[in-house]
């Protein structure tokens, strides 16, 4: 652990002051409104100089924006390199870490088993799998980020964040991925441990709603009523904009009215937009979404991992009309959640409705919203508001289209695996809807994670980590546990760079 | 009575709706073993609740790394939900079966009552029959205690409650585990019940995958797993205490006190000492712990368990301390009574948690490792 000297000074001029009573320090009346009107706040970080060439007061040395794993690993690698680390996330703290709080698993490089990894996943692979979803990403990059993923689950650990033993047996096997022990939730409560532990300090409810970077050093606007925090560099850490409703409907039109957003409704591209505003040259694409298929009675943020639908593939799937519009048993593996948020989102309406009988029910596990069922397809179809008719029509047509190995013949589009005809009452149906993990645009950011602009030039003193840079390398591709260890491998290089360029 | 019913309906309906939400999830997995034996169930049966919720140890792992924890809307408290259905199966499975549904909720009244009641049975007839200078009077030299009360009495009188609490624990025991659902078929049971023995002495479980509980908030500490291990070790010494003192008194025909370096003296004051610091640590931590997790309208029966505990102990060690003063002869009827009081509740407090436990622990051993393959998926699949 790295204790740095004079972390209690305060600083002439800064926002903080000694609190006598709290044996803290705390931001200054009024200094920090929005901030500060959480109470009290965690110890001061470190101090450096307080005061630059030109005698403006900073608030920090390194700011960070975002308050899930990217952020925590930029302000935890920056306040162990020496800097004054302020983390901002607008989440209350009940709800904070962003969709890191939903996932599981983080993909690694490993020439050799590890604890927390099987077999060995060797940097050539992991480089293979890249290319295969990210298309023509940046290749430098990727080799880099396949390198520096190899000691990433060291370096988390070493900062408090528990994995799974891979020989525990109620893992399935992955040679691939490490798990966190109790998932995301646990790992972002360890690693706010460890910032707070260091003295970086963390302020809740803080939406950063605009960033300057014209004049000098970077500073960021803070709540409302605004309030202006300054900084030596920034690392913006605040994922994609899948949260901010007319963004997406701008890209997806009314379609995007029907999506489910399966992580944290604070995730909504200020700072990202902003960059890009400043000249940020973006990477990814702006249109499109990772997403899966998930119940229709999804809570509209937060859902999570327990809304996605299991058993599509096993029954028929119906758009609003009644009609089947693909073919169910072309994607069986874990892909298939994929594959069918992308189908569901370009459905008319962008609702879709998973059918099933009583036989094929038995072969999937149960959503956790109760099944609509009735006795009849008819009765079914009733009940969920679309055309008997042509929900029997369908319905019949497919019971006559199977063959004997499983697939259909005659139907089109044919299921081509799992097709077992839909006779035994009760029926049961599921809504379905696209639920949208983030989205795919980033910017533009160098080895150093430095956020690049159109004309490859840096932007002075800021760095990027997490979903806002992504796509540098994985594009609009989607690689299982390969975003979290985007957001730990490239959080640590900003924060340690962001820190090394403060205090230059 | 409806009204109970329709809250034990709605815990059960709470905690099955819990359950589903795991299923889908398993992030949980590493904790501990309530996540691998839901796995085997697509569908959560009135029996699969009794058994789940005595295989929970009640770490609170689950609800600290909980992304549907409140303030989440789907407000996912897991290990309240279980721990209120395991209070459930404690009065489900009672004996005899005349007080299913009618036994107050065993917490600090009914234990205090037949407490009091206790300490009267074995203090009443001294006090009466005894003159002052007898009860209030220095005894040494073998055969002190039994001066005060007859060997046949705290033998007779004990040894008949005790019988009565083993006979109502075995019987709940066997009517908890019918209600766990019928066992797998063709499941090894010894190699089981070594497992299951094996977890219940080194309190695996709460280990947590490693990391150890959460005492207290979302840290974890291993503070539990210590203190309850004290409880549980310093509880066997001090039956191993009688055990040895029943052999010397008959076996060999020493009679009680023993010499401070005797074998009983050496075991039940270790024990005792065990139990203070465990029961004590407990209740520490249930008073620190953070209320999130807690179903509030348990710890009075936690607490009247380690009070009881902490009491009987306590008054042991009293009386060793003081067994050459003034002060034996009370302390004496004190200690004996909580005893006996202590014995009287067994089957009928929280208590039960101890061989529920191990017969939930043998059931998912006998499911996860020692089934016959085909047999461990019990499922609609
Ligand atoms: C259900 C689900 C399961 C997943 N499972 C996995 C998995 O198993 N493995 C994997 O690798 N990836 C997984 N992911 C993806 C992974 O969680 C994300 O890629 C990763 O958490 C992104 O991290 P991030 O820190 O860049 O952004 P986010 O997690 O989106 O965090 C953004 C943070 O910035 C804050 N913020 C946003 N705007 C502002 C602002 N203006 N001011 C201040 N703060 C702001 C937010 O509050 C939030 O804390 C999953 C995602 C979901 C939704
Ligand atoms: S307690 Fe929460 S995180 Fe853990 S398995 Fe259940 S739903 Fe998932
Ligand atoms: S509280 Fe602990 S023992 Fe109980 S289900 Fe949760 S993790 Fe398992």
């Amino acid at each position: 652990m790295v204790f740095l000297p004079g972390w209690v000074e305060p600083l002439a001029g800064s926002l903080w002051e000694f609190d006598p009573v709290l044996g803290s320090f705390c931001a200054k009346a009024g200094a920090l409104p929005c901030v500060a009107g959480l109470g009290p706040s965690q110890r001061r970080p470190s101090g450096s100089k307080a005061m630059a060439m030109t005698g403006v007061p900073y608030d920090c040395d390194v700011l960070v924006v975002g308050g899930g794993n990217a952020a925590l690993c930029a302000a935890i690698a920056a306040r162990r390199a020496g800097a004054a680390v302020l983390l901002l996330e607008a989440a209350p703290k009940a709800l904070r870490g962003g969709n890191a709080r939903h996932s599981r698993n983080m993909r690694v490089m490993h020439d050799a088993p590890t604890p927390w990894v099987r077999g060995r996943y060797p940097a050539d692979d992991y480089l293979a799998d890249l290319r295969r979803v990210a298309g023509n990403a940046d290749d430098g990059l990727a080799r880099l980020f396949v390198d520096a993923s190899a000691d990433i689950v060291d370096w988390l650990a070493g900062n408090g964040v528990r994995f799974q033993s891979c020989a525990d047996e109620v893992l399935p096997y992955s040679r691939k991925t490490a798990f966190f022990l109790g998932g995301g939730k646990a790992l972002v409560n360890a690693l706010y441990a460890t910032a707070d532990g260091l003295g970086v300090a963390i302020r809740y409810d803080s939406t950063v709603r605009g960033l300057h970077l014209r004049d000098g050093a970077p500073a960021v606007t803070v709540g409302e009523p605004g309030v202006t925090v300054t900084a030596r560099a920034l690392v913006v850490a605040s994922g994609g904009f899948q949260a901010d409703s007319g963004w997406l409907r701008r890209e997806w039109g009314e379609a995007a009215d029907r999506f489910a957003i399966r992580g944290t409704p604070h995730a909504t591209g200020i700072p990202l937009k902003a960059l890009l505003d400043e000249g940020a040259e973006p990477v990814g694409a702006a249109d499109r979404c990772h997403m899966v298929a998930v119940d229709g009675r999804a809570p509209p943020f937060d859902g999570g991992i327990v809304t996605r639908l299991d058993g599509i593939a096993h029954g028929i799937v119906v758009d609003r009309d009644g009609r089947r519009f693909a073919d169910e048993g072309a994607v069986v593996g874990p892909s298939r959640y994929t594959a069918w948020g992308e189908l569901v989102a370009r459905c008319p309406g962008a609702v879709a409705i998973s059918i099933f009988d009583a036989a094929i029910e038995t072969r999937f596990r149960p959503s956790i919203f109760p099944a609509i069922r009735a006795d009849s397809i008819g009765e079914l179809a009733r009940d969920l508001g679309i055309s008997p008719p042509a929900l029997e029509a369908t319905v019949a047509g497919f019971n006559a289209a199977i063959t004997g190995g499983g697939g259909t013949a005659g139907v089109d589009p044919p299921k081509t695996r799992l097709a077992e005809p839909i006779t035994v009452p009760p029926f049961g149906a599921y809504p379905v809807r696209a639920g949208v993990t983030s989205t795919c645009l980033g910017v533009r950011v160098d080895e150093r994670a430095r956020v690049l602009r159109r004309d490859g030039a840096g932007l002075e003193g800021v760095y990027a980590t997490g979903v806002v840079m992504a796509p540098n390398i994985l594009g609009c591709g989607y690689l299982a546990g390969g975003a979290m260890t985007v957001g730990a491998v490239f959080g640590r290089i900003a924060g340690r760079e962001a820190a090394a360029y403060a205090l230059r | 009575m409806p009204c109970a019913d329709d809250e034990a309906g709605r815990i059960a309906g709470e905690a099955r709706r819990a359950l589903e939400i795991c299923n889908a999830c398993q992030f949980c997995d590493g904790y501990c073993a309530v996540f691998s034996a839901l796995k085997s169930r697509s569908l959560v049966l009135a029996a699969d609740l009794t058994f789940l919720s005595n295989l929970c140890h009640n770490c609170r792992s689950c609800y600290h790394a909980c992304q549907y924890a409140p303030p989440h809307a789907f407000d996912l408290n897991l290990p309240k939900s279980l721990s209120l259905v395991r209070q459930q199966s404690y009065r489900d499975h009672v004996w005899p079966p005349v007080l299913r549904g009618r036994l107050p909720g065993a917490g600090w009244s009914f234990v205090a009552a037949v407490t009091l009641a206790a300490m009267a049975l074995v203090a009443l007839p001294a006090v009466l029959s005894l003159p002052a200078e007898v009860l209030f009077g220095r005894h040494d030299g073998p055969g002190a205690f039994y001066r005060l009360v007859p060997w046949g009495a705290i033998a007779g009188v004990a040894g008949a409650v005790m019988l009565w609490s083993l006979l109502a624990i075995g019987f709940s025991v066997a009517s908890f585990w019918r209600g766990m659902g019928p066992a797998p078929a063709g499941a090894a049971l010894w190699p089981a019940l070594r497992d299951a023995l094996r977890d219940a002495a080194s309190l695996r479980n709460l280990g947590g995958g490693g990391a150890g509980c959460n005492d207290r908030d979302e840290r974890f500490s291993q503070a539990r797993r210590r203190f309850h291990h004290a409880l549980f070790y310093g509880v066997g010494l001090c039956f191993a205490a009688t055990g040895v003192a029943t052999v010397y008194d008959h076996g060999l025909g020493w009679q009680a006190p023993y010499p401070l370096l005797s074998l009983p003296v050496l075991l039940g004051s270790v024990g005792g000492v065990g139990m203070v610091v465990g029961t004590a640590g407990l209740a520490l931590l249930k008073r620190r712990a953070d209320p999130g997790p807690v179903a509030r309208s348990l710890t009075g029966g936690d607490c009247a368990l380690l009070a009881q505990l902490f009491l009987v102990a306590a008054s042991g060690l009293g009386l060793l301390a003081m067994r050459e003063t003034a002060a034996m002869g009370p302390l004496l009827l004190v200690h004996l009574g909580l005893v006996l009081g202590w014995f009287a509740t067994l089957p009928y407090s929280k208590f039960l948690h101890a061989p529920f436990r191990v017969a939930a622990l043998l059931r998912a051993a006998m499911e996860q490792k020692h089934s016959p393959p085909l047999t461990r998926k019990r499922s609609l699949r």
